[in-house]
């Protein structure tokens, strides 16, 4: 392999890489501030695709589709915690897994419902259709860089969200000791309904970006979910910045793998997590 | 909550629970009234969600314009259609198709479109002797090593579509290419045709790339094709994930460095999607948009006035496959359970289809000419005859 | 061996009668379903022994019941039947070893490092055969001909009818539960339930609890295994999706939903789910929906599954 494709191939393995940060981060909040293992992860994806579907035809533009769809999923977030997810915080991790594969099917069906079977797509936002040439037979969609450059963007958003705001403070509170919190006076109900609404719009984003180079399809959300569960784990649950770099190196593994392991191409991230887990069970940053 | 409300939604869940399973339970142990004994019973086992989706739309338009068109009946029986949607998996293959013929007693088994799904109703065609009609998938074995009498095809054989390919990618003046292809039991079938057809003209294959069904994930391997430098690139894609690798390449910018080539599933029923990505590109297929025999003509417009929509290749076979259901169930005045008449009379026929006239082999497999086409705004435009009365070489098969 | 409450005991009894009886009156389709269910619960009751007693849970589970069932698929000859001894043999051996060695590694960790690193293998060993070219690939491959079992020349069953299938499951099942239930009663059990009361405590005990789990785990690998070979065998189709994750977490589902913990929970649980989807499915192509809004709430308010039900008159 020469050099240009080695450093094309990396440039695609941190593109996927990064996108894979954008679900799991929401993922690893909602596990690590809430305690609640959240199946249905994966279903919030599916639901920003195919919002960014919708939104795209009905508003024209793909970018204030993206911001409305941002705000839907909130909206969406809100709801569902306040119906349902909040009867789970003092369950058995089991009931919590029960419960959620239930909406998973819930969520399945009402896209089914809503959307149909068919597989659709969503243009690429003109102004970044083209590509730029990297070596004389490929070129690469500048979509694709905004796309990478859009997560980067917001990976140092939560960074500075959760370390330098009071909010984040409260969070990282939270996580570690939520009685405490509570006693303090801080409404530990609403920071809840907020983080999860936060992960949740953070899934849907992630979806919303993608669904220009992944299409829109049924049954989308199943992939991603069990390579979100992934990355929280070798990262640490709760860890932003682990899910960050777990995220990365998965993204480079799965590329990696499927160029210069193709027949055991599949494998390769859990073999990664497996060696990962047995050095080291709490994840590279997980706590103790 | 506290105990006792705990304690009343209990006793009304067991008892809603109770009498919902005796209810159950007689619904299910209920033997099954079959209606009218006049109405014959098609099952149709086709893809209606995922990738595959608007092929197994199309199949079903076109076989009840067919039963349309004879005036709903086919010979002298009017039809009761049982639809399943299979999703492309063959994990419950075998249990859909069991459902069918063994709880629903369909008398026909239409379907389907994956090949992989395909094998497990061949399995329980086999098992269960029930008249099955394919209507797409080209899993060779179906007509090949595990044909049987009462299992025909309407579509095509894997080997068929792909094989003249090679011939036309060598006359073109490339002599190394790449292939790429989804790795399930099609996509490799795909390959190992293209391989034979294509190294025999001089061919040389220099990189062969995989990835799972229905993955839709290309970049990483794009990237390799630049890499390998092939003269042009041969490929297997269908449906949803046709769309989408068309596009990629191009936006890849390999469609100007690296011409694209593969058969025709890449580029039907999937031109508007795709737009100016699928412009110029050759493929084979044993039908085209622009065909000049009258029957095909009279099939667009009724198809495009029924279904306000283009017909595709698929639409056809689904056509075909009622025409043959219909030749069969004439020659025995409607007789499903005459079986042997059924197949005598299919396997002497010609079928006047759109594609043109084609026979049946042997094995139960259509005998017909691929085309070449081209990609020319929304149509694939008949070029030429890329191999005149192709049959599919059908080893293994034990019939005839 | 602990009292279970009447009434359930009584709907077991009669559930038991009623299976024997049922492929007298019942025809060919609703008697192979019946068939799979009871092989589902096998399957179930496996994955309580270390969900519900244990309190180890596995997403991996389905890794030694979908070996088992390739096993069994590597030995079938291509239009002949494979020994019934042999097959069953083998199959169960290699659902050991795969437990055992997967048992070593993962049995180090607990909590939800346990659940994922339990995934991480199951994954493994699916995308292994999806990816492998002789082990059919991602359509999987067919057994053509069931097992059979010859003594001498003569057949006690034909696997290939499918009432004596049906039998065979469900003598199956019947001893499966049973020696179960004597397992969990023994010494043995009571250090296994003790462990998922409060490992720590057995150790101070004295107990060298890793050894405990290590057996509970293979044992569980080996009924898994069990289920996996009657599953190949029934439906003569061995495909990955037998060892993917939604699998083991469909059988997750029925452990929970019938009641971890009690011997007859995951037989409640494998039915009900297994009767619901055929019933939601008759009735609407988004059944789905509706076995989702079940599960929903069945978790907010059976929390305990569907065993619980039967013990509301104790409560009384």
């Amino acid at each position: 392999m020469d050099t240009a494709i080695f450093l094309i191939q990396v440039l695609n393995g941190i593109q996927y890489g990064l996108l894979l940060f954008l679900v799991a981060s929401g993922l690893t909040l909602i596990f690590g501030i809430m305690g609640i293992i959240n199946l249905a992860h994966g279903s919030f994806y599916m639901i920003g695709a195919y919002l960014a579907f919708s939104l795209t035809r009905l508003i024209g533009d793909f970018w204030l589709a993206l911001a409305a769809g941002v705000v839907v999923a909130v909206a969406i977030g809100l709801l569902l915690e306040w119906l349902v997810m909040r009867f789970l915080y003092q369950r058995d991790h089991l009931y919590q897994v029960l419960l959620t594969y239930g909406l998973i099917l819930i969520f399945e069906e009402a896209r089914s419902l809503v959307w149909g079977d068919d597989v659709h797509g969503v243009a690429v936002p003109g102004a970044l259709a083209h590509s730029i040439p990297l070596t004389e037979n490929l070129s690469y969609q500048v979509y694709r860089l905004a796309m990478s450059g859009i997560c980067l963007a917001i990976a140092l958003g939560m960074y500075w969200l959760i370390q330098k705001t009071r909010l984040g403070m409260t969070i990282r509170a939270g996580s570690v000791n939520r009685e405490m919190v509570q006693s303090l006076g801080i409404n530990i109900g609403l920071l809840y309904r907020l983080v999860f609404a936060l992960g949740v719009a953070l899934a849907a984003l992630a979806g919303m970006l993608a669904s220009p180079v992944s299409s829109v399809f049924p049954g989308m959300g199943n992939q991603v979910l069990i390579i979100s569960f992934v990355v929280v784990v070798i990262g640490g649950i709760g860890s932003v910045k682990g899910a960050l770099v777990a995220a990365l190196l998965i993204g480079l593994a799965d590329t990696f793998g499927k160029v210069l392991v193709p027949q055991i191409a599949g494998m390769v991230v859990y073999l990664l997590m497996a060696a990962i887990l047995l050095w080291r069970p709490q994840g590279i940053f997980g706590r103790g | 909550m506290s105990g006792n409300k705990l304690q009343f939604s209990r006793r009304k869940f067991l008892k809603t629970a109770a009498g919902g399973t005796a209810l159950a339970a007689g619904a299910l142990h209920a033997p099954f009234i079959i209606a009218q004994p006049a109405k014959l019973k098609i099952g149709l086992m086709l893809p209606y969600t995922g990738t595959f989706a608007a092929l197994g739309n199309a199949i079903t338009n076109a076989f009840k314009l067919y039963v349309a068109e004879k005036g709903g009946k086919l010979g002298g029986r009017e039809l009761e259609y049982v639809v399943l949607d299979d999703e492309s998996d063959p994990a419950k293959a075998v249990d859909n198709a069991a459902r069918l013929v063994n709880r629903d007693k369909v008398d026909v088994l239409v379907g389907t479109v994956h090949s992989g799904v395909q094998m497990g109703m061949v399995k329980v065609s086999r098992e269960t002797n029930v008249l099955s009609i394919i209507p797409n998938a080209g899993a060779g074995a179906a007509t090949g090593q595990l044909c049987a009498p009462n299992i025909f095809r309407s579509s095509f054989t894997n080997w068929q579509t792909i094989h003249p390919l090679g011939k036309v990618m060598m006359e073109k003046g490339h002599k190394t290419a790449a292939w790429i292809s989804w790795k399930y039991a099609a996509g490799e079938e795909m390959f190992q045709s293209f391989k034979e057809g294509y190294e025999k003209v001089g061919g040389k294959i220099v990189k062969e790339l995989w990835l799972p069904f229905p993955n839709v994930e290309f970049q990483a391997l794009l990237t390799e094709i630049a890499a390998a430098k092939p003269s042009a690139t041969a490929c297997f894609f269908a449906g949803g994930g046709a769309v989408k690798f068309v596009k990629d390449y191009d936006a890849a910018g390999l469609k100007k460095s690296i011409p694209l080539y593969g058969n025709g599933f890449l580029t039907d029923g999937t031109l508007q999607a795709q737009g100016a990505s699928a412009q110029g590109l050759f493929t084979t297929l044993h039908y085209a948009d622009s065909l000049e025999f009258p029957k095909d003509k009279e099939f667009r417009l009724n198809y495009a006035k029924t279904y306000k929509l283009q017909p595709d290749v698929y639409a056809v076979q689904g056509y075909d496959a009622a025409q043959m259901l219909a030749i069969g169930l004439e020659a025995v005045k409607g007789d499903v359970k005459a079986q042997k008449g059924i197949v005598a009379a299919i396997e002497k026929a010609t079928i006047n289809s759109p594609r043109g006239r084609f026979t049946i082999s042997k094995a139960h497999n259509p005998v017909m000419d691929i085309y070449l086409r081209q990609v020319s705004g929304e149509q694939n435009k008949f070029v030429g005859v890329a191999w005149k009365a192709l049959a599919d070489p059908a080893r293994g098969c034990k019939m005839g | 061996m602990e009292r279970q409450p009447l009434a359930l005991r009584i709907v077991l009894a009669a559930g038991l009668v009623a299976l024997a009886a049922f492929p007298f009156v019942g025809e060919k389709f609703y008697v192979q379903f019946v068939t799979k269910v009871m092989i589902w619960a096998i399957f179930a009751v496996s994955l309580d022994l270390l969900v519900g007693y244990t309190g180890l849970v596995s997403l991996g589970h389905a890794l030694s019941y979908g070996l088992a069932a390739y096993t069994l698929m590597l030995l079938t000859p291509q239009y002949e039947a494979a020994g019934f001894w042999t097959s069953l043999g083998a199959s169960l051996g290699v659902a050991a070893l795969a437990a055992l060695v997967v048992g070593l590694l993962v049995l180090r960790t607990s909590g939800i490092y346990f659940i994922m690193v339990t995934l991480a293998f199951g994954q493994m060993a699916y995308y292994y055969v999806h990816d492998s070219d002789r082990l059919g690939g991602s359509d999987g491959k067919y057994i053509y001909v069931r097992p059979a079992l010859e003594i001498a020349g003569w057949k006690p069953f034909d696997l290939d009818q499918f009432t004596h299938f049906y039998y065979v499951a469900l003598a199956l099942l019947a001893g499966v539960y049973f020696a179960l239930r004597v397992l969990l009663a023994s010494p043995f059990g009571r250090v296994i339930v003790g462990i998922k009361e409060n490992e720590h405590r057995m150790r101070m005990l004295g107990f060298a609890t890793f050894r405990y789990k290590l057996v509970c785990f293979v044992l569980a690998g080996v009924l898994a295994g069990l289920a996996g070979w009657l599953a190949a065998a029934h439906d003569g189709l061995v495909n990955p999706e037998m060892l993917s994750w939604h699998q083991s977490g469909q059988l997750l589902m029925m452990v929970i939903l019938g009641g971890m913990g009690t011997p007859s929970g995951p037989i409640l649980g494998a039915a009900a789910l297994k009767v619901l989807e055929l019933l939601f499915q008759s009735w609407t192509k988004h059944w789905q929906l509706l076995l989702g809004g079940f599960i929903v709430l069945a978790v907010l308010l059976i929390p305990r599954g569907l065993a619980q039900l039967f013990e509301w008159k104790r409560r009384g």
